[in-house]
């Protein structure tokens, strides 16, 4: 599956072209990255915190087969079901089949991109199972029938007078008000039920935690702690690069996701979960099942530079301060992952066929790298996949490699890499782009992508290289 | 604040304009050199120079970036400091080189040039020690600097501590100053829209500031700044800064 | 599935080496250290940055002051646990609520839980550098009290509120043996799902009310 009609270039089109989404996201963005920055207005502390997160990262995917082994025998002997599925098929079918053996009808959800990827609520909805998102904003998101357009904020695209229709149109005796309050309170009141009725939980898991066996998950309003404590079965889904070594790793990544997301010290509620309700507990899920999702991880795994992808912890700065998001939203990526994370995890996971054009979404202007808590230098792995897109990696690794070759643009570096690299044949081009480059009309290929914004440049009548000869300066 | 150590004065530098300076920009070129020159640094320009190889590399063809990045490599052997006008050109010479060679027969020779590559403004603050006198009438101008300046150079002061040496100069932030002006290379003609829709925005900005002049560092935003600004028949006129500083330290143009 | 995981760990160990990793330099955690009236501080002001409601008491006065704070807000009744000594001063103080005791499965309590309007817990302690509260529910104190009912009054010992959480999961050794369920408790229950407006009661309780009982 894709969503993903068109190319990024048409979907960015459109998304430009819509001055109330444009104008929604510059605010939101604005706001988060002010809130972002008040947390980490000490650079010494950001940049030795983000050094210690950057290595709890790679020390986990360093060790990452025997931490999963690791976290297997301790969720196990915890009494927590441990699943592996390879494929989204796989993970699905699981998840199914534990539903089933209780005959459930009704799973309420925690905000997990992981079942986004899964498709979960469609392949359950196939097989007669309801699956209704809890977050607030998955819960609007999933009654305008859309995916979610940020990490954090699901239905960030929405204005309150989006919400009060989709309100009105799905929640029955809706008392009409756009009020940010009142439409919470009905909200809460509509998923206290169905937390009451539902057969099983379903959650995503922020930080898996080998040494232990426990499953850690942040959240601020609740609907995590109501999912993973109310109904009798629990379901957690996650990547199989959310493994952390030690209880002690948590804390400085926990500190590093809250104030990079949403400039929070701490959410609301940190939630961790080793076991499954024991004997003379009176609360908590009688079934806790955890399911490790490869889904092309392990593949973006075995290469060292791609592995950097799958430092990320799912905090969403990257995208806050990224110029082409805030201008497209995330709905004009395609995926599941949107942002500058989405422009390398999606194309590593679904393939360059269809999503070879993502990293090219990018100028790489380096404002993700500057932000990002645990130090995935994005911009270069933006980089690697422009080269196993065009089919000109030596040891291709991505999904799908060279799916994006173009014998044109071969041609083009190549003419360019003879033009640069022989000085006589660099100055014949260059001294016919003097004398005859601007005679080159706006409408010529290339130019026309240039000039529908901006005037022509226009090539200087002698170049530096004849003006530098004409004054005589050393040569060596 | 960069943050690397900085080598006294030299006698000569060689000076690396780069392509789109050699072809749109040459007089900041000479600007650069002369702003240099007046330290009493000498300058080399190896005529065989041409492009630092950043278009292939970030257009996923590596290889050939690598020849044109090794034929460069070759024309600065001398161990002095290799001066460009372009944050984003000596971005690539120090970062990327060391990351490009490695593991090929030039893998030494490409991370010892890398320690020894400079933005122009950062030598000019850090090295030659300039003391700017102004000649020009009262004027306002606002800066850019280039992501990769920025980013990668770690260049944020420099350029505006050499707008503030002088006098009658007086600087105007922009609002969004550090926010990137969507020329990112080939980037502007691959996605047209979005990069039109990020200059559109800073040319906005750069009118609201009510400067007349957009000063960079980098001649790919300045081309892609100057160019949006001059399609909506904006009178702020653009220029780099090494142009600049020479206008306001000559003759007071 | 054997076969999936047999596959994926086959694949993760044939990739590129990995070696140990990086080691971790935690030193920027250790320095966050507060004094006891700073910790205390600290904790009121991050707490009330986000809607808490905040009270210094003694050992002696908590059962009056929540009594007076339920009164207040026309609350009758008050979910509790079964901690007994909890349940006597309570009991003994006048004006005091009717106690409603948390005291079997949730399934034969759902009615209760679902409809109380209030409930009270004890706490484990609290963290000063977040603003956050520990509880590790268990048989006397179920996870359910602290999340369903819109209001939660929480019990804290002045003198266990801890610096940051790195320190006090070390300290105290939390990797030797981990609860069923150990939650942070920050605030009340929040969003701002809404055009970025913040709203408060969601899920979790609308209104925290922490008592720092202090001598």
């Amino acid at each position: 599956m894709t969503g993903a009609e068109g190319c990024f270039r048409e979907r960015a089109g459109t998304a430009l072209k819509d001055t109330q989404l444009r104008a929604n996201f510059r605010r939101a963005m604005d706001g988060l990255m002010d809130k972002r920055a008040e947390q980490f207005s000490d650079v010494n502390e950001w940049e030795r915190l983000r050094g210690l997160g950057e290595s709890i990262r790679r020390r986990a995917l360093a060790r990452l087969p025997d931490l999963l082994e690791q976290l297997e025998r301790n969720c196990t002997a915890n009494g927590i079901s441990v699943h592996w599925a390879e494929t989204v098929e796989q993970a699905n079918e699981t998840v199914l089949e534990i539903l089933q053996r209780r005959g459930a009808k009704r799973v309420v959800k925690g905000k997990s991109m992981v079942s986004e990827e899964m498709h979960l609520n469609d392949y359950l909805g196939r097989h007669g199972i309801t699956a209704l998102e809890a977050d607030l904003g998955e819960y609007i998101v999933q009654m305008a029938g859309e995916t979610p357009s940020h990490l954090i904020m699901p239905a960030i695209h929405k204005n309150r007078g989006q919400i009060a229709r989709l309100f009105k149109d799905n929640i029955e005796n809706y008392d009409y008000t756009e009020d940010p309050v009142e439409m919470t309170a009905v909200a809460r009141s509509q998923l206290r039920r169905e937390f009451q009725d539902a057969d099983a939980g379903l959650s995503g898991v922020n930080f898996a935690v080998a040494e232990t066996g426990t499953l850690c998950l942040v959240e601020n309003e609740g609907n995590g702690r109501m999912v993973t404590t109310v109904p009798p079965v629990h379901i957690a889904v996650t990547g199989i690069e959310k493994v952390v070594e030690k209880l002690e790793d948590v804390p400085p990544l926990l500190s590093l996701l809250t104030r990079s997301a949403t400039g929070q010290p701490i959410t609301t509620y940190f939630n961790m979960i080793t076991s499954p309700r024991k004997e003379g507990e009176r609360d908590g899920p009688e079934e806790v099942h955890l399911i490790l999702l490869d889904n092309g991880r392990s593949r973006i795994h075995a290469d060292a530079e791609t592995r950097r992808t799958l430092q990320c912890i799912r905090c969403g700065a990257c995208m806050n301060h990224c110029p082409v998001y805030t201008r497209v939203g995330g709905h004009a990526y395609g995926g599941v992952y949107p942002g500058p994370i989405g422009k390398i995890l999606t194309p590593q996971i679904e393939g360059m066929r269809v999503f070879g054009d993502l990293p090219e979404a990018s100028s790489l202007c380096n404002a993700c790298v500057e932000v990002c808590p645990v130090r995935i230098p994005i911009a270069q792995v933006l980089v690697r996949l422009r080269d196993e897109a065009a089919g000109h990696c030596p040891r291709p690794t991505v999904k799908e490699s060279g799916a994006r070759k173009s014998v044109m643009e071969d041609l083009v570096w190549t003419g360019w890499k003879w033009m640069h690299r022989s000085p006589a044949a660099y100055r014949m081009m260059t001294g016919l782009l003097a004398k005859a480059g601007n005679l080159a009309p706006s409408g010529a290929p290339l130019l026309r992508q240039w000039t529908s914004a901006r005037t022509k440049p226009r090539f200087a009548g002698k170049t530096l290289h004849q003006m530098v000869r004409e004054k005589g300066l050393a040569d060596e | 604040m960069t943050d690397r150590d900085y080598p006294e004065k030299p006698g000569a530098v060689y000076f690396f304009g780069t392509c789109l300076v050699d072809l749109f920009y040459p007089r900041a070129g000479m600007a650069g050199m002369e702003l240099l020159q007046r330290q009493g640094i000498k300058m080399i320009f190896p005529q065989g120079q041409s492009c630092c190889g950043q278009p292939a590399f970030n257009n996923g063809h590596r290889d050939e970036a690598r020849a044109v990045a090794a034929a460069q490599i070759k024309l600065f052997p001398k161990d002095i400091p290799v001066v460009l006008p372009s944050g984003s050109c000596a971005g690539m010479m120090r970062r990327h080189y060391p990351y490009l060679f490695e593991g090929y027969p030039e893998e030494a020779t490409a991370k010892a040039l890398a320690e020894r590559v400079f933005e122009l403004t950062e030598f000019l603050v850090h090295v030659a020690g300039v003391a700017l006198e102004d000649r020009g009438d009262p004027i306002r101008v606002t800066w850019h600097g280039s992501c990769h300046s920025q980013r990668e150079m770690g260049i944020r002061d420099e350029p505006k501590t050499l707008l503030r040496q002088l006098a009658k100069v007086e600087l105007v932030e922009l609002q969004r100053e550090k926010e990137c002006c969507g020329f990112g290379g080939t980037f502007s003609v691959k996605q047209p829209d979005v990069s039109a829709a990020m200059v559109t925005d800073k040319a906005a900005d750069i009118e609201q500031s009510g400067a007349e002049k957009i000063v960079s560092g980098d001649c790919g935003c300045l081309m892609n700044i100057t160019g949006a600004l001059g399609k909506k028949g904006s009178a702020v006129l653009g220029r780099h800064i090494a142009e600049f500083l020479l206008e306001r330290t000559d003759d007071g143009r | 599935m054997s076969n999936a995981r047999d596959a994926i760990l086959a694949k993760l160990r044939a990739g590129d080496a990995a070696g140990e990793g990086p080691v971790s330099d935690f030193s920027v955690i250790y320095g966050k250290s507060w004094s006891r009236e700073e910790k205390i501080a600290r904790l009121e002001s991050l707490m009330v940055a986000v809607n808490t409601e905040f009270h210094r008491t003694t050992e002696a006065d908590w059962p009056a002051l929540v009594a007076r704070l339920l009164e207040k807000r026309a609350i009758p009744s008050l979910l509790i646990g079964t901690d007994n000594q909890l349940i006597e001063r309570l009991q003994d103080e006048e004006g005091s609520p009717d106690l409603t005791i948390y005291d079997g499965r949730y399934e034969d309590r759902k009615a209760e839980v679902f409809e109380a309007l209030a409930a009270l817990t004890t706490t484990r302690g609290a963290i000063a550098e977040t603003g956050s509260l520990i509880l590790w529910p268990n048989e006397a104190e179920p996870r359910l009290l602290s999340l369903v009912p819109p209001l939660h009054i929480a019990l804290l010992d002045a003198d266990r509120i801890y610096d940051t959480l790195w320190w006090t999961l070390t300290e105290e050794n939390w990797q030797d043996g981990m609860p069923t369920n150990v939650v942070l408790i920050s605030g009340p229950s929040k969003t701002a799902d809404i055009e970025q407006e913040l709203t408060f009661g969601v899920h979790g309780p609308k209104e925290l009310i922490v008592l720092v009982i202090d001598g």
